[in-house]
């Protein structure tokens, strides 16, 4: 049959181990952190170098057999989850950092590389790798250039399409694309930023050069508390509008709060509504003032409470009880859906008193914590999988969120991509002919669609099932029954 | 009122080139009207004028980003920032007082800022366009995270108008610096290009490099006090007309560049590696980005095959800017595998070939232009 044919093909020039069939060798890839959903593949496939990669691809592609790349599994989209009778591409062995070229500040290394071990092979030569999204320690550098990952520092630094160079990507026939180059710019269609955040769905991602930073000579954190979470909404407008563009400005309400407190014991205060965390690095003059004129901003902005990190300890543990966040919801509930949506950022307030209302709706409570200085919300919805509909009440409520994120003008997604979770969104923030658009980038890429086939870009006519339901945004009959 | 009628100027124009299939040629400000490939003039060929299309549609200076109609001029367009203590961080060139916002995106290119603050496509958000099919469609938006599709907004940076008329660009904006300074360092070229890239590898507030005649020019940007010790670390001698002389490097209009214009000489760019060490190549070379770009002001008969071969040994291409371009493309050879990809995505957004045929790579044109 079809799948020992592949498996007979496949270990032509693979060992043995790196082809993977039996049910519990698939058990661990069945699904990315979007762990809701889960379905084993046909066969996994562990190659270590672009040559075994481009022979799989040539055999998927002549046995017109669906791929799905797969980095770490920390996606939070579904976008690495397999397909029934596809193969799953591994590409955590090709883990290797090539090249460190302080001088040119950039790294070349292979997709599998973590994101944090980029810095820690680049601390020696004082630099290191902006984008820092918070399963860091985790995520593969492929994994982020297909999702476009960001984190704290962002805001400054931009996100991953910023900061990479060049890439070595197959198509699904075993074509090698060079995209970008160690020069700033390329000639013609900047395919570099097409290919970062596009899902796995153009083709698989082979090497990549990232740009390094000089690690900053300073770094300085302030954490303030308010009585309101709109006037800390208002504190990070203010601080942005006097000229400051802080290293990260993180935000976190009452319940994120009294969660990672109990958990990582970080100092937080408990009193408040609200908790902004703001950082500012550069020169040591540059910071001291940037600090002086930020705590100026944030009490005039009507913080109760502001200190500044007393040193480094200090300032780490107040940046874990943030990155604590996820694990900290884990703790207080059993299961928890996280979202990922972005709006200008004048509409906070607004957003999350919406949100505040949803969570009395459903009856279900809602962490909140976001990359305040770029408007991107991380709703955590708490739930319990075992209570009947639940699972279904956390969807309705997170769809509902990313609904209202369209509303205000924003995305449904700032960081965490589309993958299978938001392709019901896509149909409202975008119409069909741009969908036929993206449609056809894809088939610019990938004619017969076999990589990651039903992620990312929904079909039209899964559109118009979805638009049929809601004639009525917002109001639509049975809103709590489940729709799937 | 004149907006509407705009519109429908933009809109008609480019439904009457996809029923004729005839070509239209988007045209800003003409600002760059030298800039890639182009071919002579004929009565068949269709002017489309974006310069009506102006004005800002949204502007809010705390959320860090402006919308503006494509045909807006981006002088008047700086001003409106400027009055915020707001700037376009890339530094765009404007070669003439006429550039839009649109040609300015469609040519993709970015000013002495670019090596340190990020070039064009690095603060594009969003846009909205007119497709080869008559379709208006957005993409990106006016929010700094959205991975929401592919990026199709920034597929239009530096497309050159052969994707789609761009109608609306969301950009993102930073705060100006407090000061700048400009530093001068008397040097020989391949220390020049070492102390560049140290610069660069440094945390030090430098937001332009420049060397040419032996002389290396440093600006540093940032609050009074970090800009004070960068210059006591870097030394050099402070110049006095700093602000004009990045100008006239960013708008050619330095004497170096306006030789490039004359009918003798040719002026290339090559963007390569930035730690490549110093180009042997006949005639006269300035150097930007820190290392990164390489200006080569050289004969006319200068061998073009040459050129493109070093800069790719260098790692990067070489752009033909001011020269004969009859004989010889603007724009760097794209390999074929790079070049399939082109013909695939122009034949989707641009099934009939309308817009500005030769302009990017003739090669990628779906059908035959008339
Ligand atoms: C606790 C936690 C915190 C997180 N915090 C953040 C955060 O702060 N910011 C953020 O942006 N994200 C965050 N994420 C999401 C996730 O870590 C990122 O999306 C990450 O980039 C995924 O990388 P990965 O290697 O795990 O990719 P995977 O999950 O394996 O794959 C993700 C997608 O990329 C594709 N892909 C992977 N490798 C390649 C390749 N080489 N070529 C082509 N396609 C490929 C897959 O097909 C899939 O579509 C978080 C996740 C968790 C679990
Ligand atoms: C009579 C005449 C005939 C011409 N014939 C040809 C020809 O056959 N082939 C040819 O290639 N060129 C031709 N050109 C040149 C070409 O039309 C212009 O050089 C160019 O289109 C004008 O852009 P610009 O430099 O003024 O705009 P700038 O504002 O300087 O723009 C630079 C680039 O951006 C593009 N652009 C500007 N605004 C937009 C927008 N809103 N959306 C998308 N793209 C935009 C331009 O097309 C150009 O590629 C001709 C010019 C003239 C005057």
């Amino acid at each position: 049959m079809k799948r020992k044919q592949l498996i007979a093909a496949f270990l032509q020039f693979l060992p043995e181990e790196a082809v993977l069939y039996e049910t519990e060798e698939l058990r661990p890839y069945e699904c990315d952190a979007l762990s809701a959903y889960r379905q084993l593949p046909m066969l996994v496939v562990l190659p270590r170098t672009e040559a075994e990669i481009i022979k799989i691809l040539q055999i998927c592609h002549a046995e017109q057999v669906p791929v799905v790349a797969r980095g770490s599994g920390t996606g939070l989209s579904g976008g690495a989850q397999p397909h029934a009778e596809g193969v799953l591409l591994s590409l955590a062995k090709l883990n290797r950092i090539l090249e460190i070229d302080p001088l040119a500040c950039t790294a070349r290394v292979q997709p599998g590389v973590r994101n944090l071990a980029i810095s820690e092979a680049a601390a020696p030569y004082g630099m290191y790798y902006a984008p820092d999204p918070s399963s860091q320690i985790a995520c593969s550098i492929g994994g982020n250039v297909a999702e476009n990952s960001g984190g704290v520092h962002c805001l400054k630094y931009g996100l991953t399409v910023h900061n990479i160079l060049r890439l070595r990507v197959l198509t699904i026939e075993g074509e090698l694309l060079e995209i970008g180059s160690e020069a700033f710019d390329s000639p013609g269609f900047d395919l570099l930023a097409l290919m970062t955040g596009s899902e796995g769905m153009l083709g698989i991602i082979t090497e990549i050069t990232v740009k390094l930073l000089p690690k900053p000579e300073t770094v300085q954190l302030v954490m303030a508390v308010f009585n309101e979470i709109s006037l800390a909404g208002e504190a990070v407008a203010n601080v942005i509008q006097a000229g400051i563009i802080p290293a990260g400005m993180e935000m976190m309400d009452k319940l994120t709060i009294h969660a990672v407190e109990d958990f990582v014991h970080a100092g937080y205060d408990l009193e408040g509504a609200a908790i902004l965390l703001c950082e500012s690095d550069g020169m040591a003059e540059e910071v001291a003032s940037e600090i002086e004129q930020i705590q100026a901003i944030l009490r005039a902005s009507g913080a109760i409470r502001i200190r500044v990190a007393r040193d480094e300890a200090e300032r780490q543990l107040f940046w874990a009880g943030r990155k604590a966040a996820f694990p900290a919801a884990g703790r207080v509930s059993p299961d928890y859906y996280c979202m990922d949506g972005t709006i200008p950022r004048k509409h906070l307030a607004r957003v999350l008193e919406q949100i505040e209302q949803l969570s009395e709706k459903y009856n279900l409570r809602c962490m909140n914590v976001f990359h305040a200085g770029d408007g991107n919300l991380h709703p955590l919805i708490l739930y319990d999988a075992t209570q009947p509909g639940e699972l279904e009440k956390a969807e309705a409520f997170g769809a509902r969120i990313l609904e209202i994120c369209i509303e205000f003008g924003g995305s449904v997604t700032g960081e965490h991509g589309v993958g299978i979770e938001k392709l019901n969104q896509m149909c409202l923030q975008f119409n069909d002919a741009e969908r036929n658009l993206f449609h056809a980038v894809k088939a610019a890429f990938d004619p017969q669609a076999l990589l990651n086939p039903g992620k990312a870009i929904p079909e039209l006519h899964r559109c118009a099932e979805f638009g049929a339901m809601h004639v009525h945004q917002g109001t639509e009959k049975f809103p709590d029954i489940p729709r799937f | 009122m004149q907006m509407q009628a705009t519109s429908d100027y933009l809109l008609q124009a480019v439904t009457q080139a996809i029923e004729h299939k005839r070509p239209l040629y988007i045209r800003g400000g003409g600002s760059k009207d030298f800039y890639g490939n182009s071919q002579a003039a004929t009565s068949q060929h269709t002017i489309l004028n974006t310069t009506n299309w102006q004005g800002i549609v949204d502007y809010e200076p705390s959320e860090l980003v402006v919308t503006a109609r494509a045909g807006t001029s981006l002088a008047d367009l700086e001003k409106l920032l400027h009055e915020q203590g707001q700037m376009l961080a890339f530094e765009p060139p404007y070669f003439s007082t006429a550039t839009t916002l649109g040609g300015c995106v469609a040519a993709g290119l970015s000013g002495p800022r670019r090596a340190y603050a990020g070039a064009v496509r690095d603060y594009v958000l969003g846009v909205q366009l007119l497709d080869g099919q008559g379709s208006i469609l957005s993409f990106g938006g006016q929010v700094m995270k959205n991975v929401a599709g592919y990026d199709v907004s920034r597929l239009m940076v530096g497309a050159m108008g052969t994707l789609g008329v761009l109608l609306e660009v969301s950009l993102k904006v930073l705060p100006r610096p407090e000061t700048e300074r400009t530093l001068c360092i008397q040097t020989s070229q391949p220390d020049a290009i070492h102390f560049m890239r140290r610069c660069s590898a440094e945390p030090l507030p430098v937001s332009a490099t420049c060397f040419l005649d032996g002389r290396l020019y440093i600006r540093v940007s940032g609050p009074e006090s970090a800009v004070r010790t960068a210059h006591s670390r870097l030394g050099g001698d402070i110049i006095a007309d700093g602000a004009d002389f990045w100008e006239s490097i960013r708008d050619h209009t330095y004497s170096f560049f306006q030789q490039g214009k004359s009918a003798e000489q040719s002026l290339w760019r090559l963007s390569i590696q930035p730690t490549a060490p110093s180009l042997s190549l006949p005639g006269k070379q300035l150097i930007e980005w820190g290392g990164a770009l390489r200006w080569l002001l050289t004969d006319k008969d200068t061998d073009a095959t040459i050129i493109r071969q070093q800069a790719a040994n260098a790692g990067g291409h070489a752009t033909l800017f001011y020269g004969d371009k009859t004989t010889v493309s603007a724009f760097h050879p794209l390999s074929p595998a790079l070049l399939k990809i082109h013909q695939r995505l122009k034949q989707q957004f641009d099934p009939l070939g309308i817009f500005n045929p030769q302009r990017l790579y003739p090669e990628i044109q779906p059908c035959k232009p008339i």
